[in-house]
């Protein structure tokens, strides 16, 4: 497809693509046919797609090419295929949070952040897969089926947004979008070789993201570099009628921070009672002297609440998702399974329609919130929440991020967790505090680890100064050189 | 949690949350959330005397819109998804039956 002398598109960043359309150096349907035609040959594999529709993709496509040839400026994502986590809704295709209960819907409006997508000038590509209504940590949780790791098809991608991951991993897509709950971008992000970010609790609006926990969920970039999701995470922020808890701020230009380097900047390594494997931990350490060298000041910090977010985490997410799925009732969308009554329609129906891990959270939360329990579990489990906020601010004074693994191992096998929940719920130990915090944070690839698995280096920044977390993310960048691509998909 | 957490506690809950288990799946969560409530029990530990409950990360205020009317999803749009409607309502079996008096 490519034209000779010009690299193929799938090497390009989303920048040099949005470039190319921009200035008609080809088209936003060209580059439209090439991912396309990637997705087709490549995905049977991985399985990192639930639904793509070419004419969707292609429509979208020439509607910025019109606008190029009718001299408006389509936007600073023109022509960029982006690969949508199907708990995102946007009309055209369906949206099933890959589960049964939600087949073949499709929604009646797109999200906020799908809106300002499309407004920036990027073409959805198709929906990926996830951990049903995104609860797990391996996208083995899916109604349909598995997405596999693109570095190693035995392995996990990691979830929930494994299926966005592993398609701009294997670079099926230039950008994805994912949602983080408690390290549903940053995890498979890190166990695929790629950057994944989310902006301070309230940057993006959650109008048009189904709901799985509130006060938790963020929408946020998938990208094969630092400067690419940060210009994917400054076109999707800003205030919206549609969600009163966005942040009306205007955000600063995240993608000019992706090139400003660490110089200065003090860097908070977590002490942590928490083992990682020692790859991860060689990894993070020939980070930290890269970032070392680039002038950046290395401090050591603690979190001494930090060891507790899990168990936060899993009353806090389970209850706010107990009572958002309760809209599942049969009643006005979704599976029905018909019964006399209602209560048994309702009841049958979400026997049927739910998998088993959001059955088991539905009845943590339930338990969680119950009369007599929930000042001992949920109560409790809030006021911890702000212990946890209050150990980042106090780390904030003497440093400017905190970094961390993101996740304390690589992509593990297949199967290997699923028959022991606690054992992935482990798998957020690292994610969940900044998560519970409000805190932007992201997952910038720190090289791999002797057999060829990708590793992670979390950031944690200060609420509203995302900039910061995208230096480093730069900085690795620029001292690792850029994310590559497994050989197969080169 | 006191004492053991049984199928029958799980068959409670289950109710609670409008979800209908086999007694084989609630056999099968009871011995997991054995073990996950076992790790979060570990929270009663924490000192939190003192501490205000953080349920938000953002330090809300009510955020009011204009009050001018905007035009939200048409009765077609609203209808058209539900498993079983008419042209003005959503249809369902009749309710009651399992309703105490």
């Amino acid at each position: 497809m490519s034209a000779p002398g010009r690299k193929p598109f799938h090497h390009m960043t989303a920048r040099e693509i949005a470039g190319g359309v921009r200035s008609g150096a080809f088209t936003a349907k060209s580059v439209a046919k090439h991912f396309l035609d990637r997705v087709k040959k490549h995905d049977p594999k991985l399985h990192a797609f639930l639904a793509v529709d070419p004419d969707v993709t292609q429509v979208h496509a020439a509607r910025v090419d019109q606008a190029v040839a009718a001299g408006r400026d389509p936007g600073p994502l023109a022509g960029v295929p982006v690969a949508l986590k199907d708990n995102l809704c946007i009309r055209g295709l369906p949206t099933t949070c890959a589960s049964k209960i939600l087949e073949g819907w499709r929604p009646p409006y797109d999200a906020d952040a799908v809106t300002k997508l499309l407004a920036a000038g990027a073409v959805p590509l198709g929906k990926t897969n996830l951990d049903e209504f995104a609860m797990g940590s391996s996208t083995e949780n899916s109604a349909f089926g598995p997405t596999r790791n693109p570095w190693d098809l035995t392995r996990v991608p990691g979830g929930s947004s494994g299926g966005s991951a592993a398609a701009v991993g294997a670079g099926l897509a230039p950008l994805g979008l994912g949602s983080d709950t408690g390290g549903s971008i940053r995890q498979p992000a890190a166990l695929c070789g790629i950057v994944g970010a989310m902006g301070t609790y309230g940057r993006v609006s959650r109008r048009g993201l189904v709901a799985f926990g509130s006060s938790l969920d963020r929408i946020g970039p998938l990208a094969r570099n630092a400067a690419d999701a940060a210009l994917l995470l400054s076109v999707m922020s800003g205030g919206d009628a549609g969600d009163a808890t966005t942040l009306r701020e205007a955000p600063p230009d995240w993608a000019a921070a992706a090139s400003a380097g660490v110089a200065g900047l003090r860097i908070g390594v977590l002490r942590s009672e928490i083992a990682s494997d020692a790859d991860v931990t060689a990894r993070q350490d020939a980070a930290l002297d890269a970032l070392r060298a680039a002038g950046a000041a290395i401090v050591e910090v603690t979190l001494p609440h930090a060891g507790h977010a899990i168990a936060v985490y899993y009353l806090v997410a389970p209850s706010e998702a107990s009572s958002n799925l309760a809209r599942f009732d049969a009643v006005r969308y979704g599976l029905r399974v018909p019964a006399d009554d209602l209560a048994s329609m309702t009841s049958g129906s979400r026997e049927q329609g739910f998998g088993p891990e959001v059955k088991r959270r539905i009845l943590l939360g339930t338990f969680a919130l119950s009369a007599g329990y929930s000042d001992a579990f949920y109560e409790k489990a809030l006021r911890v929440r702000r212990l946890i906020a209050n150990d980042f601010a106090a780390a904030f004074a003497s440093c400017d991020v905190v970094v961390c693994p993101t996740s304390p191992f690589p992509a593990f096998p297949l199967g290997s967790k699923a028959d022991d929940p606690l054992a992935m719920y482990l798998c957020d130990v690292f994610a969940t505090p900044a998560s519970l915090a409000g805190l932007p944070a992201l997952s910038a690839p720190a090289g791999a680890t002797p057999s060829g698995l990708p590793v992670g280096l979390q950031v944690v920044a200060p609420a509203l100064r995302e900039d910061q977390m995208f230096r480093v993310a730069g900085a690795l960048e620029t001292a690792f050189g850029p994310a590559p691509l497994p050989e197969a998909y080169r | 949690m006191t004492g053991p957490f049984g199928r029958d506690d799980v068959q409670k809950i289950a109710g609670l949350a409008k979800l209908r288990l086999t007694d084989a799946e609630a056999e099968r969560f009871a011995g997991q959330f054995a073990a996950i409530l076992g790790h979060l029990e570990k929270l009663r530990a924490v000192d939190t005397e003192g501490v205000a409950p953080l349920d938000h990360p953002l330090p809300l205020t009510d955020v009011l819109r204009d009050d001018v009317a905007v035009r939200g999803l048409s009765r077609y749009e609203a209808l058209c998804r539900a498993p079983d409607m008419t042209s003005d309502s959503f249809r369902v079996p009749k309710v009651g039956g399992d309703i105490e008096g």
